[in-house]
């Protein structure tokens, strides 16, 4: 327990220290963005790593939390700090409702409903056009304020978005070595092995899949006072699998590999410049080597390499 | 303590189980043998909750039980193992255990994430719980190791120790000697006799003939899907037809 | 809504039906022979279309000529793909087959994308485009070429599949892979064969779907997960159930988008979709599955 303690100190200071680094530049705006996209990695590796379900979907609630908050604040003159909120349990709620029959589903067949249910969620957003703005986005989204601090620029939003996605991390790191993260790790291992130990394994995957879904939405809403302005261009499929790439690259089921995973493929576009039109290729080459010679992740697999380089020999089994 | 009347099971056109009736008594250690394909592993299904059943009944200690899922059996007392050891993997031989301490604790989604105080002292108590059935298999030295890189026979013990930590009143267990050497089974029939000291009754299917006749206070004998005979060891191996279908007809 | 108006609608969803039906044909193959659904399935179909589009305007050959290059390049892609994505997958779990599908999907469209742009491109109809006109309704010749050549491949699977050696080894296979093994049917390369039928059936749909709607580097998503949904209507069966199940995917699609709304055309498909994987996970025509424990 204190290990992990530690790690997250370490983490925390990692993080808060990180700005000094880019002082002023627009890679600051990224890493405001790498926070976001590390709530929705973390969020998806507790159902995808953890509980071993398949969601190609999980844009839509990102979406939906961005939309609601967007929509209750600028349209219909909401406080921000009550929309953010009452979207996450609008979110919960329909995940919970749409998780009971679908989460009976598994493997593929899980992929391709929530793939379709991410669908349905971008086509509303695209044709809904009165409420979203349809295509063209929704603007004119207020920032968040607290009190006289309003949180418009890169460095206030940087720790704005932070420190929710560092509570995000600190509650799935908790969340692992516990009782609920044992039964979720063992559903993920042998479902039928974890009823017989009492695990009430359905309404575990909602509640996984609810509570995947809520942080998505949270997410979502700070993207939205952070950028202003959403569009459904940003919640389409194309997120769905760049938030599954963030997870199988940094490593199923581990915390820390959810924002390596994260910081990785949102700064990858950026050192990318100049090759623009390559990203959609190197996403897709990445995942398929990553899956073929490195399923553990980065998280395992770097240690691993360099256990090999160093000769170090294989030796105590390591999770 | 457990009783199974009437119980059938037809898949498509093949009827797996015809109308099985018997009763195990509390504190007892009860075999289930039969040749294969007799339907043993499918009756154990339906008594555990993993199969439907066609038709017919369970009762625990007087409780009609028939139809109810896995995860309720647990906390009824009703535990298992698998033929094929379903251990969790990828986590550490404590933490198997301590999943099958899941309904001793009640530290839910929230409580454990945002590590409420109690939820940190519950913790700790299952911890313990869990070394103590780890001591009571005699693989407390392998805590820490990966599940999945266990040897079969310590996979089993392993496997047994999660059962137990559930604190059943009845544990089935479907070929527990199979892929066991000799050395192991007699540590397995000496573990069954200290679960019995216990107060739990013991149900097993296994194809070990000896170990069987060793330990098991009753047998009852399935075939093709019904119960050819019952009784104790020494009735059942005097009973011909028995040994008909074990063996074929002379 | 006048009588030929819903025929309208019914007319081009058996079209667009027929085309699904041969998408979903090619994923149950894939599945039927390996377990294994191919998130990449659509991409074959872009290629159909693309690739007959680069024969053509590229390399200035016919069309006669060009679709069947189109279609060897596709066979050739999805050989490639089972061989290097797909056969050295060390642990095939769902998730990891899930991922490298979609890999591979997202390689093949980024490749597209590099090489042929993102603007849509039209293929010339087959026969030109004169409508016919059948009982107030108007249809191209277009869509005859396509529910004839669905029936032509309709029957060539059938005979494949039933009157044929590899054929029948293929079947085989999706029954019970090991006893297949050990009756000397070579099981690898019968999945390798599997990806390569695929492939041919995705990119024919392609070619001749690609006229009436144009054929660009992203079309593969949404019509892979359309034929997806007809062979799940049809119960993952590579013969006539995912037909039906295609040309009902199809018509629902049409009358939907011509009498309630076009914008949620597309919402159709995956709400059906939805729906049948809640209640009737099994198609609609076929038997339930029990699980062994």
């Amino acid at each position: 327990m204190k290990r992990e303690m530690l790690k997250f100190l370490l983490f925390v200071v990692l993080i808060l220290v990180a700005p000094l680094a880019f002082k002023g530049g627009y890679l600051l705006n990224v890493l405001v963005f790498v926070g976001i996209n590390t709530m929705l990695a973390v969020a998806l590796n507790l159902l995808l790593g953890y509980a071993g379900q398949i969601s190609l979907g999980h844009a839509g609630f990102f979406g939906i939390g961005a939309y609601l908050s967007g929509i209750l604040t600028a349209t219909c003159g909401w406080n921000p700090w009550f929309a953010m909120p009452f979207a996450a349990c609008m979110v919960g709620i329909l995940a919970a409702l749409i998780g009971f029959p679908i989460l009976k589903l598994k493997g593929h067949y899980l992929a391709m409903a929530t793939l379709g249910l991410g669908i349905i969620i971008y086509i509303v957003f695209n044709e809904t056009v009165d409420l979203t703005g349809g295509p063209s986005g929704l603007s004119g989204i207020p920032n968040l304020a607290a009190g006289p601090l309003v949180f418009n620029s890169d460095i206030r939003n940087y720790y704005l978005v932070w420190t929710f996605a560092l509570a995000v991390v600190l509650f799935a790191v908790n969340l692992a070595d516990s009782r609920v993260g044992r039964a979720l790790r063992a559903v993920h291992d042998s479902e039928v092995a974890a009823r017989v130990m009492g695990v009430n394994v359905r309404l575990l995957k909602v509640q996984v899949f609810a509570l995947s879904a809520v942080i998505s939405s949270l997410a979502g809403s700070l993207y939205a006072h952070t950028m202003t302005f959403v569009s459904p261009a940003s919640f389409g499929f194309n997120f769905s699998v760049e938030l599954l790439t963030m997870v199988v690259i940094g490593g199923l089921g581990s915390v820390y590999g959810s924002f390596l995973g994260a910081a990785l493929l949102t700064l990858l576009p950026e050192l990318l410049r100049g090759a623009q039109d390559y990203d959609i290729v190197i996403y897709g080459g990445l995942l398929l080597v990553m899956v073929m010679f490195m399923p553990g992740g980065l998280v395992r697999g770097i240690p691993h390499l360099f256990r090999k380089i160093a000769g170090i020999g294989e030796g105590a089994g390591n999770a | 303590m457990l009783e199974v009347s009437g119980i059938t099971r037809i898949f498509g056109g093949v009827t797996a189980l015809d109308d099985i009736s018997f009763t195990i008594g509390q504190g007892s250690i009860t075999g289930v043998i039969g040749p294969n394909g007799a339907g043993k592993t499918t009756l154990f299904n339906i008594i555990t909750g993993i199969y439907s059943r066609t038709s017919g009944r369970v009762s625990l200690e007087g409780r009609d039980i028939s139809g109810l899922p896995p995860e309720r059996l647990a906390r009824l007392g009703m535990v298992r193992t698998f033929q094929n050891i379903e251990l969790f993997g990828n986590m550490s031989v404590l933490e198997n255990v301590m999943v099958g301490l899941h309904t001793k604790g009640s530290c839910g989604l929230l409580a454990c994430s945002l590590r409420m105080p109690w939820s940190i002292a519950e913790e700790r108590r299952l911890r313990k719980a869990a070394g103590k059935w780890l001591e009571f298999t005699g693989i407390s030295d392998l805590a820490d190791d990966t599940a999945g890189n266990l040897s079969f026979g310590k996979g089993r013990l392993l496997e047994i120790a999660r059962a137990l930590a559930v604190e059943p009143r009845i544990i089935l267990m479907d070929e527990p000697a199979a892929g066991l050497n000799s050395r192991e089974t007699l540590g397995l029939a000496h573990l069954m006799e200290d679960i019995r000291q216990m107060g739990v009754t013991v149900v097993l299917v296994e194809h070990d003939m000896e170990l069987v006749m060793d330990v098991c206070d009753r047998i009852v004998v399935l075939n093709l899907g019904r119960k050819l005979a019952e009784g104790t060891p020494r009735e059942i191996q005097e009973n011909t037809e028995v040994i008909a279908a074990y063996l074929g007809e002379e | 809504m006048q009588l030929e108006q819903i025929l309208q609608y019914m007319f081009s969803g058996l079209s667009t039906g027929a085309i699904y039906a041969l998408i979903g044909i090619g994923f149950s193959i894939i599945f039927n022979a390996t377990g294994i659904i191919n998130f990449a399935q659509g991409e074959f179909v872009m290629l159909g279309g693309m690739l007959t589009l680069f024969f053509l305007e590229a390399l200035k050959l016919p069309l006669w000529a060009a679709i069947p290059c189109a279609v060897a390049v596709s066979a050739l892609a999805g050989l490639l793909f089972e061989r290097f994505a797909i056969r050295p997958l060390r642990r095939p779990t769902p998730l990891n087959l899930v991922i490298v599908t979609i890999a591979g999907s997202i390689l093949i469209r980024g490749l597209a994308m590099l090489l042929w742009g993102k603007d849509t491109h039209a293929i010339p109809p087959f026969s030109g485009d004169e409508p016919i006109s059948i009982a107030g309704a108007t249809i191209l010749p277009q869509h005859i070429w396509i529910l004839a050549i669905t029936l032509l491949i309709i029957a060539a699977n059938k005979f494949f599949f039933y009157h044929t050696i590899s054929g029948k080894a293929m079947r085989a296979c999706s029954y019970n892979r090991r006893a297949a093994g050990l009756v000397g049917i070579d099981v690898q390369r019968m999945v390798l064969f599997s990806f390569v039928i695929s492939s041919v059936l995705g990119s024919l749909a392609g070619v001749i779907v690609a006229p009436l709607t144009m054929t660009a580097y992203d079309v593969g998503i949404m019509l892979g997960l359309k034929g997806f949904c007809a062979a799940i209507i049809g119960g993952m069966s590579s013969g006539l159930s995912t037909v039906v199940g295609g040309l009902i995917l199809g018509i629902l699609e049409s009358l939907g988008a011509g009498l309630i709304s076009s914008g949620y055309k597309d919402a159709i498909a995956f709400i059906i979709l939805l729906l049948i994987l809640f209640i009737r996970p099994q198609g609609l025509f076929g038997k339930a599955e029990s699980e062994r424990v």
